[in-house]
C-alpha cells in the first residue's frame, strides 16, 4: 500500500508549493497529476488515499485529477514508436528489439494546480470586531 | 464567482523525497563514497550475498550498511556478525526505505564513525519488488537481485524494478540443477526491459560469480570516485554541492 506514502510525499510537495505563496494562502480546488502507466502507482488507490489524507488539512475539499500517460517505447532499429506489452516482453513488434528507449509512461508529475489566492486570514480579534 | 488560477508546475509527485535524496547524495559525494541501493523481493538472498561479499571486500574497502527491515533487526544482526558496522532502520508499516529514513540512519551511523572514511555504503532495502523502485534514497547505483527460484517471468511482471537497476544479480544459481527453470530465459527477460544493465549470475553458497560481482563493484566505485573528485576540483560546483 505504498500509495499512502506516495500521498504523503505528494502532500509534502504541495506544502512546498504553498509556501511559495506566503503570506497569502491558496485555496486549492484541483490538483492535476500525470501518472505514467510504467510506474508503481495505482491511480484509483491514490485518489482514495488522497481523500482520506486531505480531510481536515489545508487541502480539504481539493480534488485529485489523474491523467494516465500510456507507455510508449521507441524502437531504435527503425525509429518507430510502439506500445510495449508484457506479452511481447516489452519488445518492439516491428523489429523485435528490446525496450531501449521509453518515450512516455514514467511520469509521476504534478502537472498543474487550480487554486484561488486569498489574503492572509485575519486574526480572530479582527474577525470578532467585524462580526459585532 | 471566481476564476481559479492555474500553476503549471511539472513538479515530480515525489519531489519532497527527491530533495531529501539529493541532500543525502550531496553528503555521499562530500565523503567520496559510493552508495548502493540493494533491492529484491523477500528471500532473494540480499543478506546472504552481503554476508559473503563484505568479508571479501573488506580487505581493501571500508564499508557500512544501512539495513532496512519492516519489523525485526535479524538481518542487521547477521551482518554485524561479519564485523561491518550496521545501522538497522525498522520501517514499521512502510514496505520500502525512503530518503528521510536513510537520512535518519545516517545520523545514527555518524554517532559511531566518520563516514568520510568509508568507500562503500550499502543500503539494503526492504524486501519488495514494487515500491523501492520509485523511492530514491540518494544512491549512486541501484542493484536488483532475482533468485532463480522466483521464476523466469518476474522481470516482465515487475518491470519497473528491473528497468531502474544498474546491475541485476541472478542469485542462487547453485540451485539450477534442481529447478525446471531456464536461466537464459531469465536473463533474456531482464534484458528485454533493460538492455543497458549489467547482469551477473551468482551464488552466495558456492561462491560462483562473486568475483565478477566484486569486479563490477570496484569499477563503479572507481568511476564514481573520479566523478566526485572532478566535481570538487571546480569552485562553482563546490558552492552548489555545499550544505543546504
Amino acid at each position: 500500500m505504498h500509495e499512502v506514502d506516495m500521498t504523503k510525499c505528494l502532500l509534502l510537495s504541495m506544502s512546498e508549493w504553498r509556501q511559495q505563496h506566503a503570506p497569502a494562502s491558496p485555496t486549492v480546488e484541483r490538483v492535476h497529476l500525470q501518472v505514467g502507466a510504467f510506474t508503481c502507482v495505482e491511480p484509483a488507490q491514490l485518489v482514495s488515499t488522497w481523500r482520506i489524507a486531505v480531510n481536515g488539512s489545508w487541502l480539504d475539499g481539493a480534488e485529485l485529477a489523474i491523467e494516465i500517460i500510456p507507455l510508449l517505447g521507441r524502437c531504435l532499429v527503425c525509429n518507430s514508436t510502439y506500445s510495449p506489452t508484457p506479452e511481447q516482453a516489452y519488445r518492439s513488434p516491428c523489429c523485435d528489439h528490446p525496450m531501449e528507449e521509453i518515450v512516455s509512461g514514467r511520469e509521476l508529475r504534478i502537472r498543474s494546480v487550480d487554486y484561488v489566492l486569498t489574503a492572509t486570514t485575519p486574526s480572530p480579534h479582527i474577525v470578532n470586531a467585524v462580526a459585532s | 464567482m471566481h476564476m481559479p488560477l492555474e500553476d503549471k508546475l511539472g513538479l515530480n509527485l515525489l519531489a519532497a523525497n527527491q530533495h531529501q535524496a539529493e541532500h543525502n547524495r550531496t553528503h555521499f559525494d562530500e565523503w567520496q563514497l559510493l552508495c548502493l541501493n540493494v533491492m529484491s523481493s523477500p528471500g532473494s538472498g540480499k543478506t546472504s550475498l552481503l554476508e559473503r561479499s563484505l568479508p571479501s571486500l573488506s580487505a581493501d574497502l571500508q564499508m557500512a550498511v544501512l539495513e532496512g527491515d519492516m519489523t525485526t533487526q535479524l538481518d542487521a544482526e547477521r551482518l554485524e556478525a561479519v564485523g561491518i558496522p550496521v545501522v538497522a532502520i525498522t520501517t514499521g508499516r512502510a514496505c520500502h526505505l525512503d530518503a528521510a529514513m536513510v537520512s535518519g540512519g545516517l545520523k545514527l551511523l555518524r554517532q559511531r564513525l566518520d563516514p568520510a572514511g568509508l568507500d562503500l555504503l550499502w543500503v539494503e532495502n526492504v524486501g519488495n519488488l514494487v515500491c523501492p523502485a520509485e523511492f530514491e534514497v540518494g544512491e549512486h547505483r541501484k542493484v536488483a537481485l532475482l533468485s532463480v527460484t522466483e521464476g523466469e517471468d518476474k522481470p516482465l511482471k515487475y518491470p519497473v524494478m528491473f528497468r531502474e537497476a544498474d546491475c541485476v544479480l541472478i542469485t542462487k544459481i547453485d540451485l539450477l540443477p534442481y529447478l525446471p527453470v531456464d536461466i537464459e530465459r531469465i536473463e533474456e527477460h531482464i534484458r528485454a526491459v533493460n538492455p543497458r544493465c549489467v547482469v551477473i549470475r551468482v551464488s552466495a553458497t558456492s561462491g560462483e560469480g562473486l568475483e565478477d560481482w566484486h569486479t563490477w563493484l570496484r569499477q563503479e566505485r572507481a568511476l564514481n570516485l573520479t566523478a566526485q573528485q572532478q566535481v570538487t576540483c571546480q569552485p562553482e560546483a563546490l558552492v552548489a554541492g555545499g550544505e543546504r
